[in-house]
């Protein structure tokens, strides 16, 4: 079998902001109500991370876990961990009403870097970036598609989906070009 | 005429020399000056020919309200039409041209319709060339088209680049003149996030120009002080050439940012549309001098008092040598002082009043300057250039008592405080009678999402002309108290001006102005309209003041009537013998100044235009020669042509392949929605017509959902996947749209149930191997069992092929044997590859949408969006088959019980044939007897799906037909674009393949 | 461009964020209704000039449902609740009973 591909293969630009397309990383969707039993457990054994409050991601090295809606967590993880944190979910939820399912193919992620990123995406979503909390994980639009993103070192990442990735690159680096520093 | 001064300027730049073009003509200005200051500089009066009588016109103003310097800006791919040369900044290398003349600005054919303006008066579109008819099509209308208009669409796509972005704010400050600032700097020191914009390059506004002192300083020291003291603070954001366009509802404004219209090529974008977000609203946007109605006040030369002190002041040009200063309040003197201690010559000073015994016109007289009161001008003479103006009574009918030679002349006609942010959502305004102006009425502001006042007029917005700084700090106060915020201890710095004696408005001049006078008197400079339209269009019954506009076009043209209107409505309230508070005023409506296009695009051009959906296998697809078509956002291949091959060739080759052969098609855009949990099965009993809780593990179901009126939504195969779990495919178009109408289900009435859903579309592509031999490309790939007994007709397994991780499912959407194959979309570029090698001893090919459609519709397949069109029933369609009689209840079920939907007259799916053998169009209707009441043929029924067949070699269609199926072998005709019709026969709609055997081997 | 608060992820989103799904707190009638029940579930909108209630899905953001309260004249917001309720919360009740004494109340 091939190595995965991500939609862009890593494409790259540089303005006043860097954008790069990472990945592809693992992506689970886990949607379970908030206080079902055994659900911090899945997210710890499948991430290692705390179970996210409301709007919040918990980052921990490679791994993420954020909050979506009442009832779904995105986990992020190493691509080749995704079958194997599926099951482990599957256990820590044996009998609670939850759906575990990889989504790591679905999405197209971006990391957007700089002093100035933040301008990247001020320019993108209706969305006050000032107001934002550490560790926020905002579910916004970037103009015409939906977009997730949230802020940690050196800039922001930035989820989307896979058939927009072209379009999402397109914009992040329009918005980047010199010149159009806000 | 007009000219530089020696010196002065507080705007300009002297060493930084500047040159541009106007005409063709090489001129010089000098940084800091706008367009229409070095125009002037170069006594450049007449820019422009006016919308209608195509008259010579000068400079009126200085800012956002000219209504006449209308100007072509660069050309080719930067070619900006109708911008203003007043709030345009003059950089090296500027080219403009004037508008609206034939064959120049200098002798203008069109200045005929001066001359026949007693043909074009108020509502001529709809009176002079009704008849006879033919002639205003090929008359009257390319005439008007050719005269009239300003500048011309740019033909070239825009060289620059526009961007938006957002922006939030607590407060909100438009305008930065001394009213904005204090505004902003009590709000900046209580703390607040606040953003003051400033449509001009320059802070300060009119105080500093008009020699105000504040804190007993000059007030331009003062602005300084107050701008460096805004920008060191960091909760403050300050942005001059940004333009508040636009209030909307819950604190929504659009600010536009002219970032490098000065600096034109520079690589950043021209424009910047900030979407802002606020919590209040302070409207600091001043207020604007009136014109005077007097006979000739459009000549070259005539302009607002106001604006030739600005001329004087900031950028050291004199409109001209000799000025005649008319007004009807002590503010107007200003400019005669001005123009006196800048030394030129100010014959006379033209007061309306009795009495003119205020500071200021004490200071004139002692200047030496003549002030003649009780009179107005009765007519201005001149024609491309004031040369002088007749006096008279203002209280007569306009008989001259002197003429005094002139080039220039300054009116005044009081102040309109801009009031446009505060009403654009609703703000009300009152009459205020000793200013004459409609000011902000503070009980009746425009409320935001709380209920709460959404914005504030500060200053001279406000109408507080003389205590602009103490309104605004009280302004900024109560702003800030509702947003919960304090500013107690702010106070206004002391605001020394002089006194002034009341105005006394002047709506004609002279009072008793006969109508020749009327004719020449100018409301609306460029639409044309004068005070005899006005008083036209209220004889004729246009008595509401929004008749009146579209009526005579006052205050329709680009300015919307910044100048003209209040002038327009009290002429109208005379008309009809009222209050002006009674006629009220049109409505304000945003943008304030024209907003361009690029700026509302933002990035949407080009490549980005819109979003467009990709597969993991689209790069493949491009490589290969795809034809592409819309789906959606989707782009998918509509067929793959090769050298030579026409799109329709193609399609009939690939069809043919498939059947033949082996075909591959790219359905990785086809909806896949996993449903799951213990109440998943009797959830998808009430989407689906059909049972789906019965459905064995490993094997696969067709469905339909229906909306609740019973009309067919969407289709698709649902697989069950284990105990409490089942994946739904929907159509390409329709997975968003059905995952948001299972959530809808379920989080808004069925709440309580235990299902959970999730679109899982883009986590793979499917690849369908199509085709006799697809079997053999599988095998031939290896890794699982494919054969009848491991994934039967209708099932489903999971394994490997060719390395690949692939969910198999046994379904058919062409009639041929066929296998629809799911791998994780980050290998479906390789695993297409894999297919297309594995595939090419078996004479594999791709194939596209179109053949996809051909070959459904030779198995009488239907396609949600041809077959159905939100009209259509699954029992109009013969699918009924597909709906449970046993289910009490489904999402449907009861809208189809509805009388129309069970009657037995409806058009039903059926087959056509042509009888000779051609290819029924698109959309044709089948024809019945008779004619309706409109006296339109009757029809019967009309075609849904229409192709010609490369397997049979004819055209084939699938209609509705009244009582269709058991008109079976009966002759029907089809509508055809030449208005003949085509016979077809009325056939089963299976056309090949009767039985299924194919897909089932 | 109204502001509708999410009450399940706390978003003060913008309408561009979020989709419009008409009025709330419909009873859905069945297999089994009467034509005129029908009809008023299907078709009969109340289109009030003042309070209204409506639903409103949180689409590029959390993905829930949820309902508002609101003028239609002036677009003023009482409140945004879950949809998970057939009636109107007390609460949003008593803030419109506040700022709108002349309401004639939810039926």
């Amino acid at each position: 079998m091939s190595d995965p591909v991500s939609p862009l293969s890593g494409a790259r630009y540089d303005g006043f902001a860097t954008v790069r397309e990472i990945g592809p990383l693992g992506m689970i969707t886990l949607r379970a109500k908030t206080g079902t039993p055994g659900l911090e457990a899945s997210v710890m054994a499948a991430t290692g991370c705390e179970m996210p409050a409301v709007r919040h991601v918990v980052v921990n090295g490679a791994n993420a876990a954020g909050w979506m809606s009442p009832d779904e967590t995105l986990l992020v993880l190493p691509y080749a961990d995704v079958a194997g944190a599926l099951s482990k979910i599957a256990d820590a939820m044996k009998g609670q009403h939850h759906l575990a399912v990889d989504v790591s193919d679905a999405r197209a992620v971006f990391r957007v870097e700089g002093a100035k990123a933040d301008q990247v995406i001020r320019k993108l979503s209706p969305v006050d970036v000032d107001l934002l909390q550490p560790g926020e994980l905002r579910r916004s639009r970037a103009a015409q598609v939906a977009a997730a993103f949230w802020a940690d070192e050196g800039g922001f990442t930035v989820v989307c989906f896979r058939s927009v990735a072209a379009y999402m690159f397109g914009l992040l680096s329009t918005s980047a070009r010199p010149g159009a520093e806000l | 005429m007009s000219t530089r001064l020696k010196s002065g300027g507080r705007l300009i730049d002297r060493s930084a020399s500047l040159e541009f073009t106007f005409n063709g003509k090489r001129l010089k200005g000098y940084a800091g000056d706008t367009l229409a200051a070095a125009l002037l500089a170069n006594d450049q009066m007449l820019v422009g020919r006016s919308f209608k009588y195509h008259r010579p016109r000068g400079i009126v103003a200085s800012g956002a309200e000219e209504p006449n310097a209308l100007v072509n800006l660069g050309s080719g791919a930067r070619l900006e039409p109708n911008q203003r040369a007043t709030t345009t900044e003059v950089f090296d290398g500027l080219q403009a041209t004037s508008q609206n003349h034939w064959p120049s600005l200098e002798h203008d054919v069109g200045v005929l319709n001066n001359y026949a303006a007693r043909f074009l008066p108020a509502g001529f579109y709809y009176k002079t060339f009704i008849h006879p008819r033919a002639a205003w099509k090929h008359v009257f209308e390319p005439i008007i088209r050719q005269s009239a208009g300003l500048g011309r669409a740019p033909k070239d796509r825009d060289a620059d680049r526009y961007e938006q972005a957002y922006g939030f704010a607590d407060l909100l400050v438009a305008g930065g003149g001394i009213a904005g600032l204090q505004a902003a700097l009590v709000a900046a020191r209580a703390g607040a996030r606040v953003w003051i914009v400033e449509q001009t390059a320059v802070w300060g506004g009119r105080a500093p120009v008009d020699g105000d002192v504040i804190d007993g300083m000059p007030a331009a020291t003062w602005v300084d002080a107050a701008v460096t003291e805004l920008a060191s603070l960091p909760n403050v954001t300050l942005r001059v050439r940004t333009m508040a366009a636009g209030v909307y509802d819950h604190g929504y404004v659009l600010l536009d940012e002219k970032v490098a219209d000065h600096t034109p090529g520079d690589g950043r974008p021209k424009h910047r549309l900030w979407r802002m977000r606020v919590g209040r609203i302070i409207n600091a946007t001043g207020a604007i001098e009136r014109p005077l109605s007097f006979a000739g006040n459009d000549i070259p030369g005539v302009m607002l008092a106001s604006a030739v002190r600005d001329y004087v002041v900031n950028w050291a040009v004199s409109p001209g040598d000799r000025t005649v200063v008319v007004t009807n309040n002590d503010d107007g003197y200003r400019t005669a002082i001005t123009l006196k201690e800048a030394g030129m010559d100010v014959p006379c000073v033209i007061d309306a009043r009795v009495r003119a015994d205020g500071a200021l016109p004490a200071r004139a007289r002692g200047l030496g300057i003549r002030v003649e009161t009780g009179r107005g001008i009765a007519k201005v003479k001149g024609g491309k250039r004031v040369e002088g103006i007749e006096m008279c009574l203002q209280a007569g009918e306009g008989a001259a008592s002197s003429f005094i030679a002139c080039d220039a002349v300054a009116m005044s006609g009081g102040w309109s405080p801009v009031v446009h942010l505060w009403s654009h959502c609703g703000g009300k305004l009152t009459w205020d009678d000793a200013h004459a102006f409609f000011r902000p009425d503070a009980t009746r502001p425009p409320i935001t999402h709380d209920g709460s006042a959404m914005v504030y007029a500060a200053g001279a917005a406000n109408g507080a002309l003389h205590e602009a700084l103490a309104d605004a700090t009280h302004r900024a106060k109560i702003a800030l108290q509702s947003l919960g915020m304090t500013a107690e201890t702010a106070t206004a710095p002391a605001h020394d001006l002089p006194e002034e004696s009341p105005m006394e408005a002047v709506w004609i001049m002279p009072q008793g102005a006969p109508i020749a006078l009327k004719a020449k008197m100018w409301l609306d400079y460029q639409n044309d309209v004068k005070v005899s339209d006005v008083q036209l269009a209220a004889r004729e019954g246009y008595e509401s003041v929004e008749h009146t506009k579209r009526y005579t076009t006052l205050g329709m043209a680009t300015d919307q009537g910044k100048l003209s209107n209040i002038n327009g409505l009290a002429v109208l309230a005379g008309s009809l013998n009222t209050e002006i508070p009674l006629v009220g005023t049109t409505t304000f409506r945003p943008p304030y100044t024209p907003v361009t296009l690029g700026a509302l695009a933002g990035e949407a051009r080009g490549e980005i235009f819109q979003p467009l959906r990709k597969t993991p296998m689209h790069d493949w697809h491009e490589k290969n020669g795809a034809y592409f078509e819309p789906v959606g956002y989707w782009r998918r291949p509509y067929c793959f042509p090769r050298a030579g091959e026409t799109h329709e060739q193609a399609v009939h080759r690939e069809v043919l392949n498939t059947r033949s052969n082996v075909g591959l098609l790219d359905a990785s855009t086809l909806g896949k929605i996993i449903v799951k949990g213990p109440d998943a099965g009797r959830f998808l009993d009430m989407l689906y017509t059909g049972v789906m809780s019965t459905l064995p593990i490993g094997k696969c179901r067709y469905g339909l959902m229906c909306n609740e009126q019973g009309f067919l939504s969407d289709d698709g195969v649902v697989a069950r996947i284990d105990e409490d779990t089942w994946l739904c495919h929907t159509t390409s178009g329709g997975a968003d749209r059905i995952h948001g109408w299972m959530e809808d289900w379920l989080q808004c009435e069925w709440w309580d149930w235990q299902v959970f859903t999730a679109n899982v579309t883009e986590q793979y592509a499917q690849v369908a191997v199509v085709g006799p031999k697809a079997r053999k490309v599988l095998e031939k790939l290896g890794g699982m069992d494919v054969s009848k007994e491991a994934v039967p007709f209708m099932g489903w397994a999971d394994g490997t092929l060719g390395g690949f991780p692939v969910r198999v499912y046994r379904i058919s959407f062409s009639g041929e044997l066929s296998y629809e194959i799911a791998v994780p979309a980050s290998h479906g570029a390789a695993f297409w590859a894999a297919c297309v090698a594995a595939g090419a001893e078996f004479g594999a090919m791709p194939y596209g949408t179109e053949g996809l459609h051909v070959m459904r519709a030779e198995k009488g397949f239907i396609m949600i969006g041809d077959e159905t069109d939100g009209t259509v029933i699954p029992q109009d369609l013969g699918l009924d088959w597909a709906i449970s009689k046993k289910k009490a209840d489904f999402l449907g079920k009861r809208g189809q019980e509805r009388s129309f939907l069970a009657s037995a007259d409806r058009w039903k799916l059926v087959g056509f044939e042509t009888l000779d053998g051609s290819v029924i169009a698109d959309g044709a209707y089948i024809i019945d007897a008779g004619v309706n009441a409109n006296n339109q043929r009757k029809v019967q029924g009309r075609v849904t799906s229409t192709y010609h067949s490369p397997t049979l070699g004819r055209g084939i269609a699938m209609g509705l037909l009244r009582h269709g199926p058991v008109r079976m072998g009966e002759v029907v005709e089809f509508t055809k674009l030449d208005g003949s019709t085509v016979k077809a026969k009325v056939v089963n709609a299976v056309f090949y393949d009767k039985d299924g055997e194919k897909q089932n081997v | 461009m109204l502001i509708l608060e999410c009450p399940y992820c706390g978003v003060k989103a913008e309408e561009t964020e979020l989709s419009p799904g008409g009025e709330a707190h419909l009873k859905r009638f069945g297999p089994g209704s009467s034509d005129a029940d029908f009809e008023a579930y299907m078709f009969a909108r109340k289109n009030p000039k003042g309070v209204h209630f409506e639903r409103w899905r949180h689409a590029y953001g959390c993905g829930k449902w949820f309902l508002a309260a609101r003028c239609t004249a002036t677009l003023e917001v009482f409140g945004t609740y879950p949809a998970q309720t057939s009636e109107p919360p007390a609460e949003i009740i008593a803030n419109i009973m506040a700022k709108r004494p002349a309401w004639k109340g939810f039926k």
